[in-house]
């Protein structure tokens, strides 16, 4: 049964994976911007801060996400025995 | 021959930046010479596009997984690239800083649904697609919800999204040719149909892979100059996106005090201020639309079939977000520059007499010519037509109360102007503004060439070669591949040149449309081994038909719109974010006709574990029938 568990096992974790980049995902997509209004009395920049998280900040987060997340399922994949041979 | 081009990509496209640069030089060398701009326009049009289909004609293919899917070889960071492309629309490059102009904050409800949806791609379909190995959506649809059936539902909702979209770029192919090199409107889409046309036909997905990376090159050279000088003019730096901070400040400072424009606008419309262009539900439903319309979109899902591995596919979706970052993070910059040009410059001036009105900035007149900016509700052709205009303003009861300052109720500006105009705002010679043309034209052609593409695979791969006729050749089926792309091509521009121009809305819908039939679908297939045949299918048509007659319904025959008067909303649902009524009635039918029906097979099970891993090879080839077992 050797290879089922591992098979259980990075699935496991490339669904914990999956709703981290997810909580992630919600907080700079919507939770942060439900404050926008008292962010915007904090200046950051030169910018109200809760117009700057939704014109610069937020997309930051999401491109670095994404890498973030890419490297991390890679290495998932590989401790799993789950990567794609070369 | 192909990996000694994939090994020099890097040489290639820097050879072809370069050149790019030395012939806007060249231009602007004739331009001091005296060569008129409407020349230097055609120049600009005709040669980018003698470079795309000199691209596409080099790429042409006579083999199947080429043309659908590039032979499967284009490294992570040029997919990123020509994803970008194939992602920014007309709708991105010209209209979106417009949007930001007028709405402000509200406005960037669509900065933030274009990219996050990115985050979604990547965690959620992109890997699990390219391991299964399928040419088309509707492939990967088929081998798991038990065949055909699923798979037309599937082509149904691509087509439907897919050619409203792409609708919305022909027309905005036609505008780019009208407004900047006058050519009328219906040669300018016919002319960009041919560019499409010679790129896509001859090399399908292989050519389209290769020209959208360099239209992309095109494009974001031409988006960023033209700001990054004026804010050099205005402010010292040349980095736009960090200088317009202080420039936000001082619109925010005039919205609130100078009396030409507090009155109207004050602290309660700022641009900073949020919530009064839409109201919550709306500004985060039409976010969330935008976000799981992204990762259902086929056109942006189908360029992640071309990565050389399931690694590839995911840092790939990286560097599409990187490079389409580069472009929102500069729109709300062009919107701020734009609107304290017109604070500072244009409005509050004297308008009382002729000689007033002539000071006004001359690119006023330049739009206003063009319907683009009105004054005192009429075109602002020339100063006898704006002072003649003011001159007979009337009041409530009817009596002539002549305008003296121009105020900011009394001035209007098309939201295509914003992007269009900064060129002529910074003062630049006109081959800049040719060179805002050509980019324009290469996002509304290179998301055209994407959309197209999907379509004409969606009917020759999935309808003639899956449905009809399983055993036709090689040779056959490009054929009609080639036949339906010329066929798609010229139903789509008969219907953008007949149909109204108002049809930019059309690609807004185009998400909820594509999030309500499709996205349950992919992502429970995927993450919910439960998820039956039956559950998906009825799932899928729900979300299809309830998204459709929202739209519909509240456009266009009357049907109130939902939540309207409660403490969700004063407004009611706006029908732009109709996946907000789609996406949970899939889902919720989707759910619950998968517990009513029984589970999946041992074997469709087993299949769903091979596509979680990336280790193990694709699971849809040539050689093996779909699903591989």
């Amino acid at each position: 049964m050797q290879p089922s568990t591992r098979a259980e096992e990075h699935w496991r974790r490339t669904r914990g994976l999956m709703i981290v980049s997810m909580i992630i995902w919600f907080i700079f997509g919507f939770a942060i911007h439900f404050f926008v209004e008292p962010l915007n009395r904090i200046t950051f920049l030169g910018f109200p801060l809760g117009f700057y998280m939704a014109a610069q900040g937020s997309l930051i987060v999401f491109v670095v996400q994404i890498f973030w997340f890419a490297w991390k399922q890679n290495k998932i994949d590989e401790e799993c025995g789950m990567a794609e041979e070369e | 021959m192909q990996d000694a081009f994939v090994a020099n990509l890097g040489k290639i496209y820097t050879f072809y930046t370069g050149g790019f640069l030395g012939f806007v030089i060249v231009l602007a060398i004739l331009e001091q010479l005296g060569v008129p701009g409407y020349i230097l326009g055609y120049l600009f049009v005709l040669l980018t596009i003698a470079v795309y289909a000199g691209i596409g004609y080099i790429s042409r293919t006579a083999q199947v997984s080429e043309y659908y899917v590039a032979g499967r070889r284009v490294p992570a960071f040029y997919n990123g690239m020509a994803t970008a492309a194939d992602w920014m629309s007309a709708a991105s490059f010209i209209g979106m800083a417009g949007s930001l102009y007028a709405q402000g904050y509200d406005g960037l409800a669509f900065i933030l649904g274009w990219t996050g949806g990115y985050v979604l791609v990547a965690v959620l379909v992109a890997p699990y697609l390219r391991k299964f190995g399928a040419y088309t959506v509707p492939d990967f649809l088929a081998a798991r919800y038990g065949g055909n059936f699923a798979r037309l539902v599937g082509v149904v909702i691509l087509v439907s999204c897919s050619f409203i979209y792409l609708m919305g770029q022909l027309t905005g192919t036609g505008l780019v040719m009208a407004r900047l090199i006058g050519i009328p409107f219906e040669y300018g889409v016919f002319v960009g149909l041919l560019g499409i046309l010679v790129c896509s036909m001859l090399g399908g997905m292989r050519a389209v892979t290769w020209t959208q990376v360099a239209q992309y090159i095109v494009l974001i050279i031409a988006y960023l100059i033209p700001v990054v000088i004026l804010s050099t003019q205005k402010t010292g730096v040349p980095v736009p996106q960090l200088t317009y901070g202080s420039i936000l400040a001082e619109i925010t400072n005039l919205e609130r005090t100078a009396e030409y424009i507090a009155p109207y606008v004050g602290a309660a419309k700022g641009h900073a201020t949020p919530f009064w262009f839409r109201d919550p539900l709306n500004y985060f439903g039409l976010i969330l639309c935008l976000m799981v319309g992204t990762a259902s979109l086929p056109h942006v899902i189908m360029r992640y079939f071309t990565t050389p591995s399931v690694r590839d596919a995911r840092k790939s979706v990286g560097w599409s977000l990187l490079f389409i970052f580069i472009l929102y993070f500069t729109a709300p910059a062009y919107a701020v520059f734009a609107k304290y040009e017109v604070f500072t410059n244009v409005l509050g001036k004297d308008i009382s007499t002729l000689q007033a009105v002539a000071a006004l900035p001359s690119w006023v007149f330049t739009y206003g010519k063009i319907g683009l900016v009105k004054i005192c509700g009429a075109n602002a052709a020339s100063p006898e037509a704006v002072f003649a205009a003011c001159q007979g303003v009337k009041d409530a009861a009817g009596n002539l109360t002549p305008v003296t300052t121009l105020t900011f109720n009394r001035f209007s500006i098309a939201p295509d102007t914003v992007v269009l105009a900064t060129p002529e705002i910074a003062g630049l010679p006109y081959v800049i503004a040719g060179l805002v043309a050509a980019g324009g034209l290469a996002a509304a052609l290179s998301t055209a060439d994407g959309l197209l593409l999907a379509i004409a695979n969606a009917l020759s791969h999935d309808i003639y070669y899956k449905m009809i006729d399983a055993r036709a050749s090689t040779a056959r089926r490009l054929i009609v591949a080639r036949l339906l792309l010329i066929l798609v091509a010229l139903v789509a521009a008969y219907t953008a040149i007949t149909l109204p121009q108002g049809i930019l809305i059309f690609v807004s819908w185009a998400f909820s449309v594509a999030a309500s039939g499709l996205f349950p679908a992919l992502v429970l297939g995927v993450f919910w081994k439960r998820c039956t045949s039956a559950g998906a299918i009825f799932g899928m048509i729900a979300g299809y038909a309830t998204c459709l007659y929202y739209m519909f319904g509240t456009e266009y025959y009357g049907v109130p719109k939902w939540f309207a008067g409660t403490w969700l909303t004063q407004q009611g649902l706006n029908n732009i974010a109709s996946g907000m009524v789609g996406i949970p009635v899939a889902f919720f039918v989707t759910i619950v006709v998968s517990l009513l029906t029984k589970a999946p097979s041992k074997e469709m099970q087993d299949f769903i574990d091979q596509i979680r891993v990336p280790k193990g090879g694709e699971l849809m080839s040539e050689a093996k029938p779909v699903g591989g077992h």
